[in-house]
Order: C-alpha cells, then structure tokens, then sequence
C-alpha cells in the first residue's frame, strides 16, 4: 500500500497560496497540523493566534465578516471542546464562512483523553449551519480543500496527517458515499482511518464466503441517506457501522436515525469506542484495544451470519507498523 | 450635530425609564451608566453615514443560514459600511433597549419602533441579536463581540482602510478569558485601528463587582495586554471627549468611562444599589413611587398614570 508523506501539507500550500483571501490560522501548533512551510513561505496569509482557541474562533469570525475565509488549524479537540460557545455563536448561527481543520481525530494521538476528539462528530452534528467532512486517505486530504471551501457556511474537517495511504485514485466529492465493495450479504459502512481497517477484514470475509458491501463516508453532514438506503436494500443481512469515535452520536447512529426515519428495520451493529473514553497509547494498540480493528469487523460480521467464520488474526491483512517517533511528525504527539 | 450631546443623553434616560415604568421593569441602570457615553459616541464621536435601515424595524426574518436569503443584521441603523466610515459594535447584548433608545435619540430609529421591544417575532429583542437594530454581531455571550470586532479590524487594516472599528463593552466582560486573549492578539498583531469605550459602572448580575470576583486595576491590567488605556468620569462629556480623540500608532486604544448606575436617578435607584442590574418591581406602589420620584429628578411629567 502507498503512503503519502504529510500530503495536507502540499495540499494547503498549493490551494491557499492562489488564493489571497484564504487566511491560515494556528494556535501553537503548526507544525503540527504540517502548515509550517506554509507559514515560512506566506507569512502575509499566516496569522498566529497563540494558545487562545476562544478568541481565535470568534477572530476568524470577523475575519470572515470581511471577506477573507480563514482556515483555523490546529487539534480537533481544541476546535469544539473549550471553545464550543465561540464555534457556535460567532461561527456557526451566523454561517460563517469559516473552515475549522481539525487534526488529530478519535484515537489516531497517544496524547490521550485531552487529545483525542472522539465525540466531534455527535457534538457539532448537533450544531445548525455546520458541515462535517472527514478524510479517509492521502487523495482525500489531497483533494478536501476546495470541496471544503466550496460550502456555504462553517466547515470542520477531520484530517489526517503524517504517513498517510492511498486507498483512492479520484477526488473527495461533497455528499457522495463512495462504494468500496460491492457485495450481497453484509453492508459495512465507515468513515476515516476505520476505512482502511475494513479492508483488511473484508478480504478475509469474501473468502470464508460472506459476500461484503463496503462503503466510506466522506460527508457525515449533511449525510446521503438516499444512497445509503440504496445500497441497505441488496444486501441480505443487516449492516456494521465502524467509527473512530464513540458509538453515541456518530456514524452508527446516523445509520440508524436515517433507518428508523424511511422505517427500515434492519439490524444494525455499532462498532466504536463503545461510549468510553480512550487513553494514551499507540493508535493499533488503541484499535485493538477499543474494538475498532479489523478482527472487531470480523466478529461482528460473524454475528450477523450468525455463524463462526474461523477467521484468526494472521488471515487478516498484516497490520501497518507505524513508529511512534517518525519523522513526519513534530513531536511524538 | 443637530442637537447637543448632553439633550440626546437626557433622552436616552428618559426613554428607558418610560419604558421601564410601561412595562413593569427593565435594564434601567444601564440607561444612567451609559447615557453620556453612547450620546457622545453617536452625536460627535462615530463617523457613520445615515441610518440604510427602516425607521421602525423588520420583523425576525429568521435564522442565518445557507437557505435564508432573507436573514439581515441590525447593522443598518449605523449607515452603510464602506472604507471611509467607522464601524461600532456593541458587546454587551442586554444594553439593547439603551441602544434602541440611543438610536432613537440620534435620528436612525423611529420612536415608535420601541414599541417592538420583546414582542414575539419582532427583531428588537431584548438581549439584542445580530438582526437587531444596531447590532451586527451575536454577542448576548459576552466577550465575544470584541474578538468578532478584531478580526474585521485585522481585515480593515489590512486593506488600508481609514475607519476605525469602535466596540462597547461592559467591565463584567473584563472578567472572561477571552477578553484578555483578545487584547493580547491585538497587540501581538499590532491592530491600531480598534478603539474600545468600557462602560465601567463596576456592577453585575450578582450586584457590585467587587464583592463578584477580582477586579484590580483595570487601567495596569489593559497596559500590560499592550492597550492603550485610560480611565474618565463617564458622565464628563469635556474628559471623555479627549480621551476618544487618542489614537495610537501600534494598538488598541481603550477607554474606561467611570460610570454611576443610578447617574440623573439616584433619589430612586441609589438605595437599591447593588440590585441593579434588572429593575422590576414587586407592587405597583412601588413602581408609582419610583416613577414620581425619577421623574421628578429628570424634571419631566411622570408617566405613571
């Protein structure tokens, strides 16, 4: 599998250096979020704004009063926890037009509890005028920016960052489910870095005979329900839903909202941080831990079957080492 | 200047003690703490074009949003916005009825528009929004009027602009974080283009400041954030003058007015101090006894009938 090295860094220098009225905003953690070079070569379109998150969102609010589209970077977290009343008042009632990249999502930091935005997505979903994208792989966080700045209003962005695979060849399109697997027994749905996991399990489960549909999220909201609800009817199962968040408020419960409201009953299995917090370790020590991996996919595939598939952990794809100190990170958060 | 400063700021109390009386309570103190200063700001001080707004404001037209193109903001009432003109942003929401009487007193709102204060869907609310009159900004959760007000700055100044962004707070404000995050990015940014009026009455929800939570030398405190700031008699048209004539080559200047909350109604309002940030009242007597004597100390007939 390709790994792209830092491409949300590239990608930013490319689309915001052609466009003045593009602002990037850090709060002390630049390099971080892999705008440094950017901040080195276009220091007019680099603004800091310290280790103050509340101002800094309310800032770019006024910033997007006058015409400019300010790109706030820095952790997920630090986007929507602390300054949530300054997201939504200054941001989102009036539909700014202001795009909030946050790094760093769910378990993807050993930084623990305090790093870890596991519960951005139930959060902000409940927040009127936002947009929720979410990167999936290298070409998403490659090609996320313009779709991100096409929206009409607040836009908050997970995104992935260091070493990076390629799991697409064409582009992050706005609102479209992409199908990664077209198969008749088990729909499997998810979103980011649980993607790439799926795919181990799903190789595994076509050839023990279950027959997998597999399809990625890019856009949580606004959310397709009409192609998801698609693809729920040729299967004959049921579906797993699998989130590198908590199973309160997320993808799964997307699913199962969009369900009950066509009166779809189906079975659903909800896999993610099973309403806990996480804590610091590596992020495949993490995934294992909380259910998020391939094997946690496995079982619950099996569940549905209702049938033992005799999968073990060598059959599945053999895991992405990732060192904990690479150099494509700032530090070893 | 039609009519002078002292007459505008005589109407905004009169206007908001009527209303008080009418409606059996309301943000009275904050009519005699900040009468001068919002009279100055609007008779002499602000360059603003006249009012683009109707004289008796729009109904609620809905919340902002990507299929709303109705939505609009209060900001009309402050003339139209281009280069040369100042803009004035108000930080503390629940001023609004001050604001509306104000903006009465200074010719951009019909008087009959009061008449709309907290109707249900009217626009003249009362903690003001950004679609009330002159409001631009949501800023009912204070602090975050002087951060918005920064970022158009930063913008203005970037564009070479010569209006200045004018921002009202109250001192409660001073004790919220991002305040102080504000002034430390403005200087850090070097925004000069900002100027401040700090309406201190040293009085909050709970009663005195001073008996809410630490207040120390604001004037220190601002200096240390990298503002420019004083402190005035905020009834002292003559000192207040001045000080809103600095400008500074490299940062914000602000200027704290020392204001009285029961400033022109103190035979009435002084002994209820510190219950003073909503007046209301428990009888109709009263309400008749504060009406008589208001207004005999502002010298008009007494609206309770």
């Amino acid at each position: 599998m390709e790994l792209v090295e830092k491409p949300y860094a590239k990608a930013f220098i490319a689309y915001a250096s052609k466009r003045p009225e593009v602002l990037c905003l850090s709060a002390d953690l630049t390099s971080s979020c892999e705008v440094d070079k950017f901040r080195d070569q276009y220091p007019q379109q680099f603004l800091s704004c310290g280790m103050a998150e509340q101002n800094m969102l309310s800032f770019a609010a006024g910033l997007a009063m006058e015409g400019f589209r300010p790109f706030i970077h820095t952790f997920g977290v630090f986007l929507y926890r602390r300054p949530l009343d300054q997201l939504i008042n200054s941001i989102a009632y009036p539909n700014r037009k202001v795009r909030l990249m946050g790094f760093l999502p769910g378990i993807t930091t050993p930084g623990g509890v305090t790093h870890q935005a596991i519960d951005d997505i139930a959060i902000l979903r409940a927040v009127p005028n936002m947009t929720l994208l979410e990167t999936g792989d290298a070409t998403e966080v490659e090609t996320v920016l313009p779709v991100a700045d096409a929206v009409d209003g607040p836009v908050y962005v997970r995104v992935l960052r260091g070493q990076v695979p390629r799991l697409f060849s064409t582009p992050f399109r706005f609102n479209d489910i992409r199908c990664v697997r077209e198969g008749r027994d088990v729909l499997i749905v998810t979103a980011g870095i649980t993607t790439e996991e799926a795919m181990r399990a799903t190789a595994a489960l076509e050839a023990k005979g279950l027959s997998v549909r597999h399809l990625h999220v890019g856009t949580l909201k606004p959310f397709n329900g009409e192609q998801f609800l698609d693809h729920l009817a040729s299967v004959r199962l049921g579906v797993i839903s699998l989130e590198n968040h908590t199973t309160v408020g997320g993808l799964g419960s997307i699913l199962a909202e969009i369900m009950a409201d066509a009166g779809v009953g189906r079975p659903l299995v909800r896999l993610g941080l099973n309403d806990t917090f996480a804590h610091g370790a590596s992020k495949p020590y993490l995934m294992t831990k909380y259910g998020l991996d391939a094997m946690a996919l496995v079982r619950a595939a099996e569940r549905l079957a209702g049938q033992a598939l005799g999968i073990t952990q060598d059959e599945l794809l053999a895991v992405r080492l990732e060192a904990v100190h690479s150099t494509s990170k700032a530090e070893a958060l | 200047m039609t009519r002078s400063t002292q007459a505008i700021a005589d109407g905004i109390r009169r206007r908001v003690f009527e209303h008080t009386i009418r409606h059996n309570g309301g943000y009275l103190s904050q009519a005699c703490s900040a009468a001068e200063s919002l009279a100055l700001l609007y008779n002499e001080v602000l360059r603003l074009g006249p009012s683009t707004a109707p004289a008796i404001p729009r109904p609620f037209p809905g919340v902002p949003g990507p299929h709303n193109p109705d939505s609009f903001t209060g900001a009309g009432y402050h003339g139209p916005q281009s280069p040369e003109y100042d803009r004035f942003f108000i930080s503390p929401a629940h001023y609004a009825l001050v604001v509306y009487a104000a903006l009465i007193e200074a010719g951009r709102m019909a008087p009959e528009g009061l008449e709309h204060f907290n109707r249900d869907g009217s626009s003249v609310e009362m903690i003001g929004a950004e679609h009330s009159p002159g409001f631009e900004v949501t800023t009912g959760s204070l602090a975050q009027g002087l951060s918005m007000a920064s970022g158009v700055a930063w913008a203005r100044q970037r564009r070479g602009e010569p209006g200045r962004v004018w921002v009202y707070l109250s001192d409660g404000e001073l004790q919220e974080g991002q305040t102080w995050e504000c002034f430390a990015n403005m200087a850090f940014h070097r925004i000069s283009n900002v100027s401040v009026v700090i309406d201190v009455n040293a009085q909050q929800c709970d009663g005195a400041m001073s008996t809410v939570g630490y207040m120390g030398d604001w004037v220190a405190r601002l200096r240390s954030f990298g503002a420019d700031a004083v402190e005035v008699d905020g009834h002292d048209l003559a000192a207040m003058r001045t000080a809103l004539s600095r400008r500074a080559e490299d940062r914000p200047v602000v200027t704290l007015m020392r204001t009285s909350p029961y400033q022109g109604m103190d035979d009435a309002l002084k002994k209820r101090f510190p219950r003073l940030h909503y007046v209301r009242f428990q009888s109709s007597e009263e309400r008749r006894e504060l009406a008589r004597s208001v207004a005999a100390q502002l010298g008009i007939p007494n609206p309770e009938p």
